[in-house]
């Protein structure tokens, strides 16, 4: 592997820096990456999130990885029910959440076992020593005590007895030694924010918010949260803390939003900029849920959620609303997508605008359900009977959620067609800072609503862009029919006949060919212009791409790189970049789907760079690819 | 309603032809929908409800082609799925007149799901649910209210799934309003259908209907002018519920069941006055009176309930909403929670 400790190979700045009352000395670095892990009741989410907030508003650049089983408690104390929470912040701008962790919080030897190949050999492991009794060393499939018999050897641990110090912390408030126990996530959470500077008073801010309702449980959060932090402070255990100064950035305001916020916030900020009511039928699923979580909150912008009976449901209730002048939006995940099908095969015969939000993860059937997965490319392109095309779109970061959902929105609206926005599980739950847009300055949607003109209503006559009308039930004098039979040509009338068959396939599929008008086209990022491996990536995977492409360009390679937002139809482009260079790398979360559709379609010689483990593509691992590639 | 001053915004100049399209039906000849098509165009005019404002949801089967016939707004959707899409018309606009046309395969089988979740949320749309207990348009498999021992092609031996009772289906799934009614009798189906318009909620009306190519005279015993006036039983809301010419009843039996009985073995208190309002359980043991339409059977509207309508809650729930949060305003909503300036 290469430069995979390059945080610790850095040159590391030790310099006498009071902080405050703090006495102890202060090092700086310019990135750092910190892994809490624990068990699933430990709290580990909510730990990451906290840190995630305090060092957002410090103004470093970061990346998170949730990383949890689908269990919701999986039997207590052992490795499958570890949940564990990457974050990588950094004073330069950072793509990844990072390859490998600098610092893990192992709350438990189950945590220790299976997130310690995650950590950057040498790096620090701060343990939860109170939990590390024979029993849990067992539940862990530990024979021996992992801290003593030389497993940990190169590592630097911090053993330090977090539910003890906790118990003893809270013990005046009053509350359970359950309640007190399960407060020392907090306890971790403040030691870790000692030991990088956090500001303390973002989180104290957020406890009061939660459990204000509940004094004692409050009180004792912030009991724990303190003492982690006058932990770090006061004992000697910890020579020194790590500054990580704020990333430059542009102007602005900033918030950490995750790719759900993001997802349902573009959603509302396009029914707000097109005057259509947003309406959102799903059905539960990991992890598409938490749109419809964030979506319910927003009733006052207008907008309808609806928990549906079925993913089926879900997908019929959207295309209605679509066909009564709302925004009609259904998401899912995994084996959801495969229910929709049919319905998305309706929304394209009636060409109606409809948002399929596809949240991937690791399938086939329920797969891994809390992994990560770009599997469903081939599905949205092809997976439906009969000819049916239909545009897709993909984010590339938490943040890019909020402009792929307007763009999904302004897109399905302007050309009467349903859309399949492709995010994925990792999208969804990392976050990232997030420069807020002018609100006033976001682009504006026509729906362009039929009204009636005295002349014949032709439900299936077209404009310049191939769209048909959008005649919403209520609007009189343009009542008509649709469904899933086969249309004549401008009237919608039922028509078997052979010619208007072929001519509606051959429109439909020109209408969404015909969106490659009306995207940007593909940017190359090409800095010497001589580079001869092209890396085209799509999806999450953007970040990974550009840290690789970075690091690989900083040994003197000369490498390209574009990355895909639209998947159908490619830009105008696509094709002429794709043959430009000697050689394409196609960096996939799955077999190679993308580079089949280049390859197809451009008769490129694109070759895939597949990683198939649930997790994303580490920088590290796509620069040997990509070195490989130039030279092997 | 409209009509009782016959002149509400040049409403009451529509007519039956205001609701037919130009689409000729293609059902075969003889097809007991024929009838119920013609009883619906010709009584929507009395409604006082523009076709504009009206929408017809169909599924798959012989039925679905029922919204091509309607000059109304139309989505003939995929198999099984119009209450779903109807739940999203209906909830996007409450102020709409919707309709679900459906079949016992498209409505019992491949959509029993939605069906129930409609009707449980109370929906404010009108299901009509062709039961002619056979797939006409498939040609003849046996359907999920075909009777066990049903000869058909996929069951030639006969079959042996013991089959829905679709107006007890309808009240187990907490429905508002459920009746069924005769494809052949326009008086009473039209009257059903009335009182199903008037519901506001979700309304499940039964429609026998004789497919007379797959399944020709299954509710003969029904439908029949001369068998049907003594083995129809009509169920009058308020009164006691006898049939066949006034010599039979339905009366409460041993252990409280309903039993349908003589009139002149019968003690009057134990006939049973029909109550549409009162307990669904009463409807309910009047659905099972039979087993099918091989036996006297009830038709008419067995019960109906008021309970807030699924797009009236929805539509009060986004106002509460602007009441509690104010108006939406993206700007607030982005920069709701931690946030941080540079520069």
């Amino acid at each position: 592997m290469l430069k995979r400790n390059a945080v610790r190979n850095e040159k590391e700045r030790m310099a006498p820096q009071p902080t405050g009352s703090m006495s102890k000395t202060v090092e700086e670095r310019d990135h750092v990456v910190i892994r809490f892990a624990g068990d699933s009741g430990d709290g580990m989410q909510l730990t990451g999130d906290r840190f995630t907030n305090a060092t957002a508003i410090l103004g470093n650049d970061l990346a998170t990885l949730p990383d949890f089983p689908a269990e919701i408690r999986a039997p207590a104390g052992t490795v499958h029910g570890v949940s564990a929470f990457q974050i990588q912040f950094a004073s330069t701008d950072i793509t990844t959440p990072g390859d490998h962790a600098d610092v893990l919080v192992a709350m438990n030897p189950a945590a220790l076992r299976a997130d310690l190949d995650k950590v950057a050999r040498g790096g620090t492991i701060i343990i939860n020593e109170d939990s590390f009794t024979q029993r849990n060393l067992e539940k862990a499939g530990y024979a021996s005590d992992p801290t003593t018999d030389g497993t940990l050897d190169g590592y630097q641990i911090y053993p330090v007895p977090m539910t003890s110090i906790t118990v003893r912390a809270v013990e005046s408030l009053g509350v359970g030694k359950k309640e007190a126990e399960r407060s020392k996530n907090m306890f971790a959470l403040g030691l870790v924010s000692w030991m990088y500077g956090r500001p303390v008073d973002v989180t104290l801010r957020w406890l009061e918010k939660k459990f204000g309702g509940k004094p004692e449980i409050y009180e004792a959060n912030v009991a724990s949260f303190n003492a982690g932090f006058n932990f770090g402070e006061t004992t000697e255990l910890f020579a020194h803390q790590i500054h990580v100064p704020a990333a430059p950035v542009i102007e602005g305001t900033y918030r950490n939003v995750a790719g759900s916020q993001a997802l349902a916030w573009g959603l509302i900020a396009a029914s707000v900029r097109s005057g259509v009511p947003l309406f959102y039928a799903s059905y539960p699923i990991t992890p598409a849920s938490d749109l419809l979580h964030e979506l319910s909150k927003h009733k006052n912008f207008g907008v309808v959620t609806i928990q549906a009976e079925d993913e089926i449901a879900a997908a019929n209730m959207a295309l209605g609303a679509a066909f009564t002048g709302h925004l009609g939006v259904t998401g899912t995940s995994g084996p959801g997508i495969d229910l929709k099908a049919e319905t998305v095969g309706l929304a394209v015969i009636t060409e109606l605008p409809m948002i399929v939000v596809d949240v991937m993860r690791a399938g086939p059937s329920t797969g891994m359900p809390t992994k990560n997965e770009q599997g469903d490319l081939l599905h949205a392109m092809f997976g439906r009977h009969g000819e049916s095309p239909i545009p897709i779109v993909a984010p590339s970061s938490p943040a890019d959620c909020f402009s792929v959902a307007m763009e999904a929105a302004r897109v399905a609206i302007r050309y009467r067609t349903p859309i399949i926005l492709l995010s994925d599980s990792f999208l969804q739950n990392s976050s990232e800072p997030w420069l807020l847009p002018d609100v006033d300055a976001l682009p504006t949607i026509d729906p362009m609503f039929a009204r009636a003109n005295g002349s014949e209503f032709l439900p299936y006559a077209r404009d310049e862009r191939l769209a048909r009308p959008w005649a919403i039930p209520g609007t009189p004098g343009l009542e008509h029919r649709i469904g899933g039979l086969e249309r004549e040509d401008r009237t919608g009338d039922i028509s078997y006949e052979a010619d208007n068959h072929e001519r509606m396939t051959h429109i439909r599929r020109e209408k969404v060919e015909g969106i490659a008008a009306d995207i940007p086209p593909l940017e190359v990022d090409d800095p010497t212009g001589d580079a001869e491996l092209l890396v085209l990536g799509w999806g999450s995977t953007a970040g990974t791409v550009r840290a690789a492409v970075q690091r690989v360009r900083g040994s003197g390679e000369r490498v390209a790189t574009a990355h895909l937002r639209w998947l159908n139809p490619m830009p105008a482009n696509t094709g002429e970049i794709v043959t430009r260079y000697r050689q394409v790398l196609i960096p996939e979360l799955n077999s190679g789907q993308l580079t089949m559709l280049i390859r197809a379609r451009f008769l490129a010689d694109a070759k895939t760079f597949s990683k198939v483990q649930g997790l994303p593509i580490w920088a590290d691992e796509l620069e040997d690819a990509i070195v490989r590639m130039l030279h092997g | 309603m409209a009509e009782e001053n016959g002149d509400v915004g040049g409403i009451a100049t529509l007519t039956k032809k205001d609701f037919t399209s130009d689409q000729e039906p293609r059902w075969c000849p003889g097809c007991g929908d024929y009838a119920i098509l013609a009883a619906v165009q010709g009584f929507m005019p009395e409604l006082g409800i523009e076709p504009h404002n009206t929408v017809f949801i169909s599924g798959i089967g012989c039925s679905g082609r029922f919204t091509y016939y309607m000059d109304t707004y139309g989505f003939h959707g995929i198999h099984g799925r119009a209450p779903a899409i109807a739940t999203g018309v209906a909830t996007a606009n409450p102020d709409l007149h919707v309709w679900v046309v459906t079949g016992d395969g498209d409505a019992l089988s491949i959509g029993g799901n939605h069906l129930i979740h409609a009707l449980r949320r109370n929906v404010n749309i009108k299901i009509l649910m062709f039961n002619n207990q056979i797939y006409g348009l498939t040609k003849g498999q046996y359907s999920p209210t075909s009777e066990v021992g049903k000869v058909t092609k996929s069951t030639p031996f006969g079959s042996v799934d013991h089959p829905f009772n679709p107006v007890a289906l309808a009240l187990g799934a907490e429905a508002t309003f459920v009746a069924r009614t005769v494809d052949n009798d326009r008086k009473h189906l039209t009257d059903v259908l009335r009182q199903a318009t008037e519901h506001p909620g979700s309304a499940f009306v039964e429609i026998y209907q004789n497919c007379n190519v797959f399944n020709d005279g299954a509710f003969d015993l029904i439908r029949d002018k001369q068998q049907g006036v003594h083995n129809q039983i009509r169920l009058v809301d308020g009164e006691p519920i006898v049939f066949d010419e006034g010599t039979r009843c339905v009366r409460v039996g041993e252990n409280g069941r309903l039993e349908i009985a003589t009139v002149a073995e019968s003690d009057p208190s134990s006939i049973v006055t029909h109550d549409i309002h009162g307990r669904p359980s009463l409807a309910f043991a009047l659905a099972h009176l039979s087993h099918g339409p091989t036996e006297p059977t009830c038709i008419g509207v067995f019960h109906e309930e008021d309970r807030p309508t699924y797009g009236e809650a929805v539509r009060s729930q986004l106002e509460r909403a602007v009441e509690r949060l104010g108006p939406g305003d993206l700007k607030a909503l982005l920069h709701g929670g931690d946030t941080w300036t540079v520069g």
